[in-house]
């Protein structure tokens, strides 16, 4: 994200002396431009130019030959006396007379890297001679700066930090996809402007109009434009001749391309970065002496190629946009991806003095695209991709040619190229009462034309009420009236708007369904589990840990194109799969007496579903549209799973405590039935994976829907995770749960104030038959009973296998609570419920009562 | 055993007549005494069998009189009637004294040390973002709102098409969004994509609810951030739309300030500042005063919002020329992490049944 030097933006607006970085990024934030740094002064403390005037190398013993050197920093800095600083120096790329950078004890490099007198190679070193490196200006750390090498000169102890731009604080700012022209300094000055009301000069305006002979000559022919858009519409070129291209470009420009960030490379190159920087313009300069004419701007061909500056060959695709010249017929040879990167055989070389200058407009999405395509994100293409001023071509090329002249020599052609097929920006309809409606300001209709006069609208008054606003050149974002409406809200300020509540129409409160979950969430943890949250993204490694077999419904993953991890490309579909590695975190890390729970949405896509369809915004789509989007989207029903391993009950002076088993996750999971207020049965269920097949129940309703599994965990998973033996674990769908639950009031029973009557039926079954079996043999048989309706409960309370039964047999006694609510039951009315439950019973197992 | 006269005297034999006032007088004295002497309950059923009892000397004076002369009835009855019923009372007396005195002893022998631990079955915990959630949507309820959620799994016309996101737009290539693979396994796109923001519930509410319409929705959304102290590739936000005649953005303002006091106290302030997102316009960050930030009181970054953009209100069959509204969404790890001081966000997601259990209480 844009730099901004202080200094550079006051050449554009009028700013207080006493402005710091902080201030400023305060003044911007309030039109929407977001502090993203503040990059403090590089170095403090004293960094000065000096002169070597004794340079003594000194071989040492481990092999190294080191500089023992006095250096004169000016009377300021130099010892007591005058003595120039004795200075310990690594580097040999210097020479007595060489003017140096020289830190002093007290000055602190970037790093922080303080520089403080110390004793080394038998000297007392008194400061530091820099690299570039060492001073944050670049990576070169071949030997130390000399300043006539790059160009620069300054006095004996002359400030270094100012000559090289380190002393200044630089406000890194963070523009939003919309405000393309803030990626200069032009924009942000016009900005800070419409902050404060500070003085503005737009260093774009006026644009050159004169007419010039035609130059280089240029032809745009995009014949495959996207979106109906030719991808130029705009291409300006300046030849430059004589131009010592290669030089260093002045200190001045080197301090501000790195202040804002880029590394000065020569002066062809630093111009167009320094102009664009300024102004907003990417510029690009050609080796005129490479080029045939014309250039042509067209798309590419299938299976074209160009070997672009960074020295890639890369094949281009049909949609890229290509600048080309002709060497081999028109348009033969590709030499830049247009808005993106140059091509490498066009570049300025060592050898180049004639230049060509292009700046020209292109169309955002196709350098979008393009940039995109080859993972190419340049300076070039962040501005092209938000929008640049298509005014600015002629402007930037003229200052950019001014510039090499002015520090390069050489002259500027009287010819200039301009193909120029832009349009002006569309006029916008604005009642000049909507930004008062939406904001809720009620601004008049002088502070609305005057916030868009400000921001460099033309606004013409369409009839009463309504004005015809032009945007300006730079803001190709403002093209419908609630943009209009933004910038006066944005300019008159955000805090001017008023806080009012808005009156909402009575709502219903939470649906059922919501509060369903909510207490179902609450029912888990009071029952003694925790609620915890799992990423959603697995790999085949987790589901086989669960041992699915391979033809498993949850086997059926939707898998992401881009994943954080290649192990875990897929989407859950099941919460045990990512439940079960919290437990094995949780007990990796200690936790060893673990019970936890989630609910989540899982992703069950459906055989054979295809892509959703694509659809342009800003229009609502047909109902044939929806329904195809209905049918894209994968299921994703919310579960709720538990794992309950180690002991639920700790051990404590009331004795040893209790570790899970099946009995834990099955009740957990008719905890949730209950609180849906769903009457399920469970049924006895070996192929379910990841349980014990000889502990597992499938919980369903009474009509027979599946809602989920519980019991205990398989011995090879519940090793696979590392879980305490016997762990345990439950998953239900819960929305099943909750779209099978009654939805209408339940109807209370009256409480009967008649005694009770106790009776106890003990039964013989043979073993295998379940006791849900049995007790809803038990229910239904005294339902069946001449007394009617009279069962309050029932409750196994006793199993009996042994001697005292058959072979093969089990005994389950039952607890009848029987209570009418007219009468009290007579000893003949409770015998005949305990003979209707034998009979039921012997019906259907064959079952005894227990002698 | 106390020294006890009436018993030695009616061990001894002999009677006493129900005539001879001064006897009866002793006797009951006796069995006064003998009854304040009884120093518990097994004491005193000695003592009122001695007194009162078959064999005693009131109880044989009793019998006695139905062998006196009839003139001499009427006194000895009431002379022996009133003797036994002031040693009746007494015994009952002392009973009622001894049997408090005996709760009393075993309450004390009953004694134990109640700071043992008692925790057989400790309760488990939610998850503060889930309860956090929960609390966010009682605030909306409040206001007269209602809670809708959507699929995690989201087309693309949902999560950027409807939301005015241009397939080229750069703000689109911001979102650092999870693909979702074509599910027949080819390179082709399946237009899915795990949503960046709850914003498509916006779209979806609109399509599904028509206007007005005043909803929250709080949800999970995806980006493509690795997990480190502050960023999370599953992290949770609350979307606030609101649609109706006549919104404009000091209602954007009130909500939330109103929702930054619930959340935060009296003393929370908001502050919008201006931005860039496709689906408003004007579009506004907003930060909160926050008192307790490290390093002191500052602003901090909760969310983005602002008034819908007409788009978006095309793109699901609503007239912006009639109707107008305001959207915002807020992330809920932030909220935590402000609201209770947790400094990392792998606190957050991976799972600790430690992290959990500290909030047990209401927050």
């Amino acid at each position: 994200m844009p730099r901004v030097p202080l200094s550079w933006l006051g050449e554009h607006v009028e700013l207080p002396a006493d402005l710091t970085a902080a201030q400023l990024a305060a003044d911007l934030v309030k039109v929407g431009l977001e502090e993203e740094a503040v990059h403090a002064a590089a170095v403090t403390g004293p960094l000065v130019v000096g002169r070597v005037v004794e340079r003594t190398p000194e071989p040492q013993k481990n092999g190294k030959t080191i500089n023992w050197c006095r250096v004169d920093v000016g009377p300021a800095h130099n010892e007591p006396g005058g003595t120039p600083r004795g200075i310990v120096c690594g580097a040999h790329n210097f020479d007595v007379g060489d003017h140096v950078v020289v830190a002093l004890p007290g000055a602190v490099l970037p790093g922080p890297f303080p520089i403080a007198s110390r004793r080394t190679y038998g000297h007392v070193s008194d400061g530091m001679i820099c690299s570039a490196r060492e001073l944050g200006l670049g990576e070169d750390h071949s030997g130390i700066i000399v300043l006539s090498e790059i160009g620069l000169d300054a006095p004996v102890g002359t400030d270094a930090r100012e000559l090289l731009g380190l002393g200044e604080e630089v406000l890194e700012i963070n523009v939003t996809p919309d405000r393309g022209y803030c990626f200069s300094m032009r924009g942000v000055a016009r900005e800070y402007a419409h902050s404060t009301g500070a003085t503005f000069t737009d260093p774009a305006l006026p644009e050159p109009t004169d007419v010039r002979p035609a130059g280089f000559a240029v032809e745009i022919d995009d014949d495959a434009p996207i979106h109906g858009v030719p991808g130029a519409d705009r291409f300006v070129a300046q030849v430059v001749r004589g131009v010592r291209a290669n030089d260093p470009s002045p200190a001045w420009m080197q301090r501000r391309l790195q202040q804002a960030g880029m590394r000065p490379i020569s002066l062809a190159v630093d111009v167009t970065n320094y102009v664009m920087l300024d102004l907003g313009q990417p510029l690009h300069a050609y080796d005129l002496a490479t080029l045939t004419a014309p250039i042509v701007v067209r798309r590419a061909r299938a299976g074209e190629k160009l070997r672009t500056l960074d020295d890639q060959v890369r094949t281009l695709d049909p949609q890229d946009l290509l600048i080309t010249d002709s060497p081999d017929g028109r348009g033969s040879r590709p030499i830049g991806l247009a808005a993106v990167m140059g091509g490498g055989e066009t570049e300025v070389s060592a050898s180049t003095t004639d230049l060509l200058l292009e700046a020209a407009h292109f169309d955002p999405v196709s350098v979008a695209r393009t940039a995109r395509r080859h993972k190419l994100p340049s300076e070039a293409s962040k501005r092209f991709e938000r929008g640049v001023d298509p005014r600015l071509p002629r402007v930037a090329v003229a200052r950019a040619a001014a510039l090499l002249v002015e520090h390069g020599g050489g002259t500027v052609d009287a010819e200039l190229t301009d193909v120029d097929r832009t349009t002006p920006p569309a006029s916008i309809e604005l009642d000049l009462d909507h930004p008062g409606r939406l904001v809720g300001v009620p601004y008049t209709h002088d502070e609305v034309r005057d916030v868009l006069t400000q921001i460099g609208a033309s606004v013409r008054d369409a009839r009463t009420g309504v004005a015809e606003v032009t945007p300006p050149t730079w803001r190709p974002d403002l093209t419908v009236a609630v943009d209009l409406v933004e910038e006066v809200a944005r300019l008159r300020g955000y805090d001017a708007i008023p806080s009012v509540i808005p009156p909402a129409p009575a709502g219903l409160g939470l649906t059922w369904a919501q509060r369903a979950r909510r207490a179902i969430a609450d029912a888990l943890a009071e029952a003694g589990l925790v609620e915890v949250l799992s990423y959603p993204f697995v790999g085949t490694e987790q589901l086989d840990a669960l041992g699915l077999p391979d033809d498993d419904e949850r086997r059926r993953t939707v898998r992401l194109v881009n994943p954080l991890s290649d192990a875990q490309p897929l989407l859950r579909t099941d919460l045990l799969v990512t439940l079960l590695d919290t437990a094995r975190r949780n007990v990796a890390r200690g936790n060893v007496d673990v019970c936890v729970y989630e609910i989540g949405l899982v992703t069950r896509p459906v055989a054979g579903s295809g892509a959703a369809p694509a659809l342009p915004g800003g229009v609502r789509p047909s109902q044939e549209e929806l329904d195809a989007i209905a049918a894209a989207v994968p299921p994703q029903p919310r579960h709720v799973a538990g794992v309950l391993a180690g002991r639920v009950e700790p051990a404590g002076v009331w004795g040893p405590g209790r570790r899970a088993d099946h009995t834990d996750a099955i009740a957990a999971a008719q905890r949730v039935a209950q609180v849906a207020g769903l009457p399920v049965r469970l049924v006895a269920d070996a192929e379910r994976a990841p349980w014990h097949p000889g502990r597992c129940a499938r919980v369903e309703t009474l009509d027979g829907v599946v809602l989920g599994w519980a019991g205990e965990l398989h011995p090879n998973v519940v090793a696979a995770h590392d879980l305490p033996a016997r762990a345990a674990a439950f998953e239900l769908d819960l929305d099943a749960v909750l779209g099978a639950a009654p939805t209408d009031a339940l109807q209370a029973r009256a409480v009967s104030t008649f005694p009770v009557a106790k009776e106890d039926v003990a039964l013989v079954v043979p073993a295998d038959v379940p006791a849900a079996e049995v007790l809803d043999a038990v229910r239904t048989g005294a339902a069946a009973s001449p007394a009617g309706d009279v069962v309050e409960d029932v409750r196994l309370f006793d199993v009996y296998e042994g001697d005292q039964v058959p072979a093969g047999h089990r005994s389950l006694a039952f607890a009848l609570r029987l209570r009418a609510g007219d009468r009290t039951l007579t000893a003949a009315e409770t015998a005949a419920v305990r003979d209707a439950v034998v009979v039921e019973a012997a019906a259907r197992f064959g079952a005894t009562l227990r002698a | 055993m106390p020294e006890n006269p009436a018993t030695d005297s009616a061990a001894a034999g002999a009677p006493l007549s129900p005539l001879d006032e001064a006897g009866v007088a002793a006797a009951v004295e006796a069995a006064l005494a003998d009854i304040a002497a009884a120093g518990d309950l097994d004491d005193l059923k000695t003592v009122r069998l001695a007194h009162t009892g078959d064999r005693s000397p009131l109880a044989l004076a009793n019998r006695a009189i139905g062998g006196l002369a009839p003139a001499d009835k009427g006194a000895a009855g009431r002379l022996v009637g009133q003797a036994r019923g002031r040693v009746n009372a007494a015994v009952a007396q002392r009973q009622t004294v001894l049997e408090a005195e005996r709760d009393a002893r075993v309450l004390v022998e009953e004694t134990v040390d109640v700071t043992l631990p008692v925790d057989r079955r400790p309760r488990g915990a939610r998850h503060p973002l889930e309860t956090l959630q929960q609390r966010v949507a009682d605030v909306f309820v409040a206001m007269g709102w209602e809670i809708a959620d959507g699929p995690e799994l989201e087309a693309e016309w949902f999560n950027f098409d409807a939301l005015n996101f241009g397939v080229d737009h750069p703000a689109r290539q911001m979102q650092d969004t999870f693909y979702v693979a074509h599910p027949d396994g080819s390179d082709e796109p399946s237009n899915l994509v795990l949503r960046t923001h709850t914003s498509p519930v916006q779209a979806r509410s609109l399509l599904e609810r028509g206007v007005p319409v005043y909803i929250a929705c709080p949800g999970k959304v995806f980006r493509t951030d690795e997990l480190d102290a502050t960023h999370t590739p599953v992290f949770h936000q609350v979307e606030g739309l609101a649609i109706d005649k006549g919104l404009t953005m000091a209602h954007l303002k009130g909500t939330l300030d109103h929702f930054a006091k619930a959340m935060f106290g009296e003393e929370a302030r908001m502050r919008l500042r201006p931005s860039y997102f496709p689906f408003t316009e004007p579009s506004a960050e907003m930060d909160l005063w926050f008192p307790q930030k490290k390093g002191g009181p500052g602003w901090i970054e909760w969310g983005g919002c602002g008034m819908v953009n007409p788009n978006v209100l095309r793109a699901c069959g609503v007239d912006p020329e009639v109707y107008s509204g305001f959207a915002f969404g807020m992330g809920i790890e932030r909220t935590l992490m402000l609201r209770h001081g947790i400094g990392l966000m792998h606190d957050m997601v991976e799972g600790d049944v430690r992290f959990s259990t500290q909030f047990q209480a209401v927050i």
